[in-house]
C-alpha cells in the first residue's frame, strides 16, 4: 500500500506533544552563558558615548561588547539565495552608526539569564538622533530589482485601454506592515572550538547561516557546523540569518564559553524582518459585458536604506486573468528601517489582495456575480509568458469551492443578508502561488538493523517535512513508513534549498526519492551478484520492492529483506541530487490557484467583523498527506484572518519606534477567533512540475482569504475598506 | 544577589533548589532544570505558552517568581504522559493534528488538560472561549478544538 496520499498522523507527533521535541535555545552547552541584546532607542543618528560602568560590576557580568571593543570582522561578501540583490546586511558592531530603531548597539553575556537582564537594563547609551524618515508615500521611489526592466512589465496599452473601457474601477489598496510572530522567538547558542564554530540556531535554511556566518568571521565554510532540527513557526523571519546570530558568536569568543541568546518578543520585531507596508494602485477597465481589457496594477512596499528588499508584489497580474493590455509597476520606499523579508506568500499575499479586491468592485460596476466575473476571464494560457499551464485548476476550484459554500443563494446586493440584527457577507478571491522548484540533495543509507535512514538540511516549521519526506522515501524504497528515519536540520546533510517558496516538498521530495531510488538500485545490485541471495542471477529489471523485501517479479517467492541483504553486505548508503526539469519549465507555466470563500457576521452597531466559515478549494498538484496539507491550509486561513481583521506593526512617527511590539498589542487571532475552516483538494495530475507531482501548499494558503474576508464585509456592510487591516473604526 | 532555598514537586518529584529570587517559574523550568518542555513565547503573560499546572490550576509560569511557591506542586507537560502510555488528550492532539510547528502544544495541552478538569468543555463553543489565552501561530485552533471534544467525551 502506498505511503503517498495517505492521510498519517506526524511521525513527530509523540515528541512535541511530551515536550520532547528539542528547539534551537533549548541545546544546552556545558558551562554556558547566557546573553542578552541592548537595543537602540532611536530611529536614526549616532551612538554619542555608552556607559557600561555599573552594568560590568554586577555580579555575574562577564562582558559588555559593543562597536568600541567588538572585533573588526571579516564580512566577505555574501549573497544568499534569500538576501535581497541590491544593498549590504546590517555589520553588527562595526561602528557608531544607528540605521533604525531597536538596531543592536550592545551586547551582555552574564552567568545566568537574570544577571544578563538586569546588567542589560543598567547599560545607558546616548545618542545623537536624527528624525527618520519613514513614509513610503509622497517620496521618491526606486524601480523594485534595480533597473526598469526588472520593475516594470507591459503587454498591449493598459492606460489607452482603460481610458476607453465603458466599465473601469481605478483604487489604492494598502496593506499595514506585518511581523511573522512565530511562537519560539529567534534563538541562538554559540559555541568554539578553536577556530571551528557550531550554532544550534532557528533557521529555515541552515546551509546558508552556515556559509553566511563562515563569510562574517572569515571562516572556511566547514569550520561552521548548524544545527536546529524543529522550528516554532518561523513563516519567512528564519530564512534569513539575522545579525543576533552574529552577536552569539561574538559573545561566545569574547568569554570563551559556549553562549545562549534568545531575542525577547519585543526584539522580534526590531531585526528579523517584516512583510513590508504597500500601497497599490489597480485600475481596472472591462467591456460592458465583463471581459476585462485593461489591467493597471502600480505597487509601492517599503525597504530599509541599507538594503532593497523585493517581494513579488505585481507578478500575478501577469498571469491571472486574460487581458490583452495590461502594464505593472513596482516601486520601493527606502526608509530608515529594518529591512523587510519575506512572510508567508511574499507579495502575492500582498498583490493578490489588491487585484482581487479590485475584481470585486468591477464585478460590482458591472452588476456581475464576483464568480461569473472570474471564469469569463479565465486565460487558456499565461498571457504574460505566452506559453501554457503545466496545469490550472482555477476553473474547478472556483466550481467545486462554490457549491460546497453554496454561493448560489447569496444574494447579490450588499447588506441583503441578516441574522437577527448582524449583517450578512460573503465574499470570495481567487488564490494563486508558483510552483517552485529548486536544487536539492539528499542521502539514503539502509543498514542491517534498524530503519533505512534518509536525510537532508531541510527544515519542518510546521508543514510537516519529517512525515511527508518519510511517506515518499517509504514508497520508493517499497518500505512501510513506521522503518523509514527522516532527518533534517544539520549544515552536514546534503544541500536544500531554504525552507519557504513553497518548495520543500517538490524540491526535497524529488531528492528524497531520487536518493532512495539510488540506494534501492544498489540493494538490487548487491543481491543478484551475490550467490548466497534468492535473488543471485535475476535481471535487475525484473526486481520489485514491497514490504521491506525486493523480490523477482516473475517469481514473487524469491524475495529478500532489505535488511538480510544490508547485513550481508554491510550498509548500503546512495546520495542523490535532483534539479528541476529546465526545459520543461521553459514550455510551461507553473502555478497552484484556488478559490477562497468566506462569510462574516459583520455588527451593525460596534462594527465587530467575526469570520463564520471559509472554504477553500485548492489545486496544487498531487497531496502527500492530506491531513497536514488540510492543517496547512486552513491554518493558513488563520493567518489570512490575521492579515484582514488584525495585524498591523505600528511605527511611531517621531522615531520608527514599533509601538505594538508585544504578543499583546500586535493582535493574532486565537482560538474564539476561529470557526468553520474548511479545505479541499481538486484533483490535478501534473507530470511537468517534478517528479512526484507537487505543488506546494504552505503559501497559496495565505492568498485569497484577506481579499475574500474583505469583499465578505463589503457585501454585509456596503462599505469598501481598502486597508488591512480592517478595522472596527473602519466600520462604524 | 543572594539566592533563596526552596523545595518543590515537579513531575512528582520532590526537588530542592537555591535560586535568584528574580528567576521566574519558567525560567526555572527552563534554565535551571532543563524542563525546556515549557516553551518561552512572550514572557509578558501574553502567549499561553508557558502554561503549567501549580497546585492542579493552570497559570502562566513566566508571570510568577519561582520563590512565591515554596512547597507547591507543579505538573510539567513532560510529567503528563504515564511512561510510554500518553494522556488522553496528548493523545488526541496527534490524532487531531492540533498543531503544526508544537512550539504552542505543550501549553495548549497543559491548558487543555485544565479546561477539561474545570468543566469548561462543555461545547465548541465554550472550549474555544476557555482556550483563548493560549495563541498559536500555525492556526491550528480547529484541531485544538477537536481533540478536547474528543477527550471530554471520552471521559463522560
Ligand atoms: S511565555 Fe508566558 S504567556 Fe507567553
Ligand atoms: S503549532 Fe505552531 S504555534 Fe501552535
Amino acid at each position: 500500500m502506498n505511503a503517498i496520499g495517505r492521510p498519517l498522523p506526524r511521525v513527530e507527533g509523540a515528541a512535541k506533544v511530551t515536550g520532547a521535541a528539542r528547539y534551537a535555545g533549548e541545546f544546552d552547552q556545558p558551562g554556558q552563558a547566557h546573553a542578552v541584546i541592548v537595543s537602540a532607542t532611536v530611529g536614526l543618528g549616532r551612538i554619542a558615548a555608552i556607559d557600561v560602568a555599573t552594568a560590568q560590576t554586577l555580579p555575574g557580568v562577564l562582558a559588555v561588547i559593543s562597536h568600541l571593543n567588538a572585533p573588526k570582522l571579516a564580512y566577505s561578501p555574501h549573497k544568499g539565495f534569500i538576501d535581497p540583490a541590491h544593498g549590504e546586511r546590517l555589520h553588527v558592531f562595526q561602528d557608531d552608526q544607528i540605521r533604525f530603531f531597536g538596531q543592536p548597539v550592545a551586547v551582555v553575556i552574564a552567568d545566568t539569564l537574570d544577571q544578563a537582564e538586569h546588567a542589560a537594563a543598567a547599560i545607558h547609551v546616548d545618542y545623537a538622533a536624527r528624525t527618520p524618515e519613514l513614509r513610503i508615500e509622497g517620496v521618491e521611489t526606486l524601480p523594485a530589482g534595480g533597473s526598469h526592466a526588472s520593475a516594470y512589465k507591459a503587454r498591449g496599452d493598459a492606460d489607452a485601454a482603460l481610458s476607453q473601457a465603458p466599465v473601469k474601477v481605478d483604487a489604492v489598496y494598502r496593506i499595514a506592515r506585518e511581523n511573522h510572530n512565530p511562537m519560539e522567538p529567534h534563538a541562538t547558542i554559540a559555541a568554539w572550538d578553536g577556530d571551528r564554530l557550531h550554532l544550534w540556531s532557528k533557521s529555515q535554511f541552515v546551509t546558508n547561516e552556515q556559509v553566511e556566518i563562515a563569510a562574517v568571521f572569515g571562516l572556511p565554510a566547514d569550520h561552521v557546523h548548524v544545527t536546529c532540527p524543529f522550528i516554532g513557526g518561523a513563516f519567512g523571519t528564519a530564512l534569513r540569518t539575522w545579525p543576533h546570530v552574529t552577536i552569539a558568536a561574538i559573545g561566545a569568543r569574547h568569554v570563551n564559553r559556549a553562549v545562549k541568546l534568545v531575542l525577547t518578543r519585543r526584539q522580534m520585531f526590531y531585526t528579523t524582518g517584516h512583510r513590508p507596508r504597500s500601497m497599490q494602485r489597480v485600475a481596472l477597465g472591462a467591456g460592458t459585458d465583463g471581459k476585462l481589457s485593461a489591467i493597471v496594477h502600480e505597487g509601492t512596499a517599503e525597504t530599509s536604506r541599507y538594503e532593497q528588499f523585493v517581494e513579488a508584489l505585481t507578478t500575478i497580474t501577469s498571469y491571472l486573468y486574460s487581458c490583452p493590455n495590461v502594464r505593472s509597476s513596482h516601486g520601493l520606499a527606502p526608509t530608515d528601517t529594518s529591512t523587510p523579508t519575506y512572510m508567508r506568500a511574499p507579495g502575492e499575499a500582498s498583490g493578490v489582495f489588491a487585484v482581487e479586491c479590485a475584481m470585486d468592485e468591477l464585478a460590482g460596476a458591472l452588476n456581475m456575480d464576483p464568480v461569473s466575473l472570474r471564469l469569463l476571464n479565465e486565460p487558456s494560457i499565461d498571457e504574460g509568458e505566452n506559453r501554457p499551464f503545466s496545469s490550472r485548476s482555477l476553473k474547478d476550484c472556483i466550481e467545486q469551492g462554490a457549491a460546497r459554500f453554496g454561493w448560489s443563494r447569496r444574494d447579490p446586493r450588499p447588506r441583503a443578508m441578516r441574522d437577527g440584527r448582524l449583517l450578512i457577507g460573503w465574499g470570495m478571491a481567487t488564490a494563486t502561488y508558483p510552483a517552485f522548484h529548486a536544487p536539492a540533495g539528499a542521502r539514503a543509507c539502509l543498514h542491517g538493523n534498524g530503519p533505512a535512514e534518509v536525510e537532508a538540511a531541510a527544515s519542518d516549521m510546521g508543514p510537516g517535512t519529517y512525515t511527508s519526506m518519510t511517506q515518499v522515501a517509504a514508497d520508493a524504497l517499497g518500505l512501510p513508513p513506521e522503518h523509514v528515519l527522516f532527518q533534517l536540520g544539520r549544515s552536514d546533510f546534503p544541500r536544500t534549498p531554504p525552507h519557504g517558496g513553497s518548495m520543500t516538498m517538490a524540491s526535497v521530495g524529488s531528492a528524497v526519492q531520487a536518493a532512495c531510488l539510488a540506494v534501492r538500485a544498489k540493494a538490487v545490485q548487491a543481491a543478484i551478484a551475490d550467490a548466497r541471495s534468492p535473488l543471485f542471477g535475476a535481471a535487475a529489471a525484473d526486481i520489485d520492492a514491497a514490504d521491506g523485501s525486493l523480490f523477482v517479479k516473475s517469481e514473487p517467492a524469491r524475495r529478500e529483506t532489505y535488511a538480510t541483504i544490508a547485513a550481508r553486505h554491510g550498509s548500503i548508503e546512495a546520495e542523490a541530487t535532483c534539479s528541476p526539469d529546465e526545459d520543461a519549465r521553459k514550455r510551461f507555466s507553473m502555478h497552484s490557484f484556488g478559490a477562497v470563500f468566506t462569510e462574516v457576521a459583520v455588527d451593525p452597531d460596534l462594527g465587530i467583523v467575526r469570520v463564520r466559515r471559509a472554504v477553500g478549494a485548492y489545486g496544487c498538484g498531487r497531496v502527500i498527506n492530506p491531513r497536514l496539507a488540510r492543517s496547512q491550509c486552513t491554518g493558513g486561513m488563520v493567518g489570512g484572518i490575521g492579515m484582514a481583521l488584525m495585524e498591523q506593526t505600528l511605527l511611531d512617527p517621531r522615531d520608527g519606534r514599533p509601538v505594538n511590539a508585544s504578543m499583546a498589542d500586535y493582535l493574532v487571532p486565537v482560538n474564539l477567533d476561529v470557526n468553520e475552516l474548511d479545505a479541499i483538494f481538486v484533483e490535478e495530475d501534473d507530470p511537468h512540475v517534478n517528479a512526484l507531482g507537487v505543488k506546494g501548499v504552505g503559501e497559496i494558503a495565505l492568498t485569497g482569504i484577506a481579499p475574500a474576508i474583505a469583499n465578505a464585509v463589503y457585501h454585509a456592510t456596503g462599505k469598501r475598506v481598502r486597508a488591512l487591516p480592517i478595522r472596527i473604526e473602519d466600520l462604524i | 544577589m543572594a539566592t533563596s532555598e526552596i523545595e518543590l514537586t515537579i513531575n512528582g518529584h520532590l526537588q530542592r533548589l537555591s535560586l535568584d529570587p528574580r528567576t521566574s517559574l519558567l525560567d526555572m523550568l527552563r534554565e535551571h532544570l532543563a524542563l525546556h518542555g515549557t516553551k518561552k513565547g512572550c514572557d509578558q503573560g501574553a502567549c499561553g505558552a508557558c502554561t503549567i499546572l501549580l497546585d492542579g490550576k493552570r497559570i502562566n509560569s513566566c508571570l510568577t517568581l519561582a520563590v512565591m511557591h515554596n512547597g507547591a506542586h507543579i505538573t510539567t507537560i513532560e510529567g503528563l504522559a504515564n511512561g510510554a502510555e500518553l494522556h488522553p488528550l496528548q493523545a488526541a492532539f496527534i490524532e487531531h493534528d492540533a498543531f503544526q510547528c508544537g512550539y504552542c502544544t505543550p501549553g495548549q495541552i497543559m491548558s487543555g488538560v485544565a479546561c477539561l478538569a474545570e468543566g469548561h468543555a462543555a461545547s465548541p463553543e465554550q472550549i474555544k472561549a476557555w482556550m483563548s489565552g493560549n495563541i498559536c501561530r500555525c492556526g491550528a485552533y480547529p484541531g485544538i478544538v477537536s481533540a478536547i471534544t474528543q477527550t471530554a467525551n471520552a471521559s463522560r
